[in-house]
């Protein structure tokens, strides 16, 4: 039986989870629209994972409801799992088996003919640049070929709806961007996509909608540009050389904006238009003959957007040492 | 990014018990893969046994005064017997490592029966202790066992030795799904084999030792299959041990696979 709402691709209501005392989930609620994006955004220990584990049917909420693809995660869990790939947090990979046998094994396991299984296989070993590869063991991979080869036994059977749990967790830059251009291809092709992360500029480069969640519940949501908007915009800064200058470049910079420094002689504001601005401001501040230190552009991050919302910042003491032992 | 729309590709139409079949095989197969591409795993399929049965044979078989049989022939069915029981502590840990390294999650996200993997690590330990058994009797007869079981008899003791490894690697895989990292894996099996293999008529006859002992030793299952080993193999008394074995055997495996399969269930998220 189909339920939801039929262009939800996922749908989650007052969804609560708890471990002993431990309040988890606080009633969660969002929904992924068919084909698109969706950032759950906040730190550790916010309930990402706890969310995308009761998504993906490993864990049962002890209240609210959950769709995916129209069919309840609890009552119908099978269902779920036929339309659903997750990518957890740990490469869930076969240490011992090569690449190629890991996807054979988990195709099967999705129930798709010998031939199909094949067929993705192949497909999937050229896609994510595991050719050379595919026949070693898993073991003697680095870590971003690891997370490529565990995304792609996630896609094995071209599941319509797909869970990502903090996919670029750990990675190298390098490794990262080329995560981020499968992530995007994956979208561009019609996949409906949750992913949890840490990152704002991830959530900012990916999602066409973000949620943020702290403590269990969501504090805030909408399109990256809105959320950026609520934490304050990109902020251009201006270092000055020596302090006699700082009146005079008041009055070029100008602005309601503007927030100065005096003891770091720093003049910042913010900016709209990004670049652009920036180079008026540095062409006139040359024009007047007035030497820069430094120039830098400040994008709100994670910490500013959660600074906004809750007044803390996203990465508290406690959770930062817990991370640690954690590792 | 394939051109197709990202319709899920249709399964193949089967029925349940094909695919439970199926995924049971799969699951075997990847931990047979597992003992061949382990170096650990090689050496002590080959080591243990052969360690075992020298420093037994030499280094106390001539104290040990086990009346009108051989010390080697005496010493063969609780040498095998205690194999078959080191083996099945793989199931512990392969276990505690399958739920570690998260793959687990993978399977449990996937359209398969959860039991399948418990199965393949249980199948994996009887292609192991197969392994074993025969290493194990090609180094007894080097060390002097004379068996005079007749084809009969050595097909009761091979029988035997399968239901006893399934009994054994199930209680084990109950310890895998129980120990909260890997190190208590290596040796919690240990702490129940140990004990067990020596207060038992593996190594030296029961009517030596105290008498609390020699009952607990006398009764305890491990004595009861060695002890029927022994006499299809060398014709030593059996008076019921065979049955008792085998009722053993069975009652391990009636407690255990429910339990385990409840266990592997509701175990949550690991670390």
């Amino acid at each position: 039986m189909v339920r939801g709402t039929a262009h939800n691709a996922i749908e989650v209501r007052g969804l609560r989870k708890s471990y002993g005392k431990l309040k988890v989930l606080n009633g969660i609620n969002f929904k992924v629209p068919t084909g698109s994006i969706l950032a759950l955004l906040g730190p550790n220990g916010a309930g990402k994972t706890t969310t995308i584990r009761i998504l993906s049917t490993l864990l049962q909420p002890d209240d609210g409801k959950a769709y995916v693809a129209g069919h309840d995660v609890v009552e119908e869990p099978f269902e779920v799992k036929q339309k659903v790939g997750l990518t957890g947090q740990y490469a869930a990979v076969d240490q011992y088996l090569s690449g190629e046998e890991n996807l054979l094994m988990i195709g099967r396991l999705y129930r798709l003919s010998k031939q199909d299984v094949q067929r993705r296989t192949s497909e999937l070993i050229k896609l994510f640049d595991l050719v050379e590869a595919s026949k070693r063991p898993v073991r003697t991979y680095s870590g971003g070929m690891r997370r490529r080869l565990d995304l792609a036994m996630s896609l094995i059977a071209a599941p319509p709806i797909i869970f990502l749990d903090e996919p670029t967790t750990g990675l190298d830059p390098r490794s990262r961007q080329t995560m981020w251009e499968i992530i995007k291809k994956l979208a561009a092709s019609g996949t409906t996509i949750l992913l949890t992360t840490q990152y704002m500029e991830e959530a900012d480069h990916l999602a066409d909608n973000i949620v943020v969640i702290d403590d269990g519940k969501v504090i805030a949501e909408g399109t990256p540009n809105a959320l950026k908007a609520r934490a304050g915009s990109d902020r251009s800064e201006i270092v000055l050389v020596s302090a006699k200058d700082l009146d005079k470049a008041k009055d070029i910079i100008d602005g309601q904006s503007l927030q100065i420094d005096e003891t770091s002689l720093s003049l910042s504001v913010s900016s709209k238009n990004g670049t652009k601005q920036f180079r008026q401001i540095l062409e006139e501040l040359e024009k007047a003959k007035i030497p820069v230190e430094s120039f830098s552009l400040h994008r709100p991050s994670l910490d500013d957007v959660f600074l906004k919302l809750t007044g803390h910042k996203a990465t508290k003491e406690e959770t930062s040492s817990t991370k640690k032992g954690k590792k | 990014m394939q051109d197709r729309s990202p319709a899920t590709l249709k399964p193949e139409d089967r029925t349940e018990l094909f695919w439970l079949l199926s995924n049971t095989w799969l699951m075997a197969g990847r931990s047979i893969r597992h003992i061949i591409r382990s170096f650990d795993q090689v050496m002590s399929l080959l080591l243990f046994p052969i360690m075992f049965m020298l420093l037994n044979r030499y280094v106390l078989g001539g104290a040990i005064d086990t009346g009108n049989v051989t010390y080697a022939n005496y010493l063969f069915a609780g040498i095998f017997v205690q194999v078959l029981a080191f083996g099945a502590n793989y199931t512990t840990i392969n276990l505690a490592v399958d739920l570690k390294e998260g793959i687990v999650d993978r399977f449990r996200s996937l359209p398969m029966a959860s039991s399948a993997l418990l199965i393949g690590h249980i199948v994996s330990d009887m292609v192991r202790n197969v392994i074993s058994g025969v290493i194990i009797v090609l180094v007894g007869l080097g060390v002097g066992f004379r068996p005079t079981a007749s084809a009969k008899e050595w097909l009761f003791v091979v029988g035997l030795a399968m239901l006893f490894s399934l009994a054994i690697s199930w209680a084990s895989a109950i310890l895998g799904l129980f120990v909260k990292s890997l190190e208590a894996a290596q040796w919690i099996g240990f702490v129940f084999i140990f004990p067990l293999t020596f207060i038992s008529s593996a190594f030296v006859p029961t009517d030596t030792m105290p008498p609390a002992l020699q009952i607990f030793a006398e009764n305890q299952p491990l004595t009861q299959v060695i002890n029927a080993m022994r006499s299809w193999l060398v014709g030593t008394p059996m008076d019921n041990a065979a049955w008792m074995a085998v009722i053993w055997s069975v009652g391990i495996i009636v407690v255990s696979v429910p339990l385990a399969t409840w266990l592997f269930r509701r175990r949550g998220p690991v670390g």
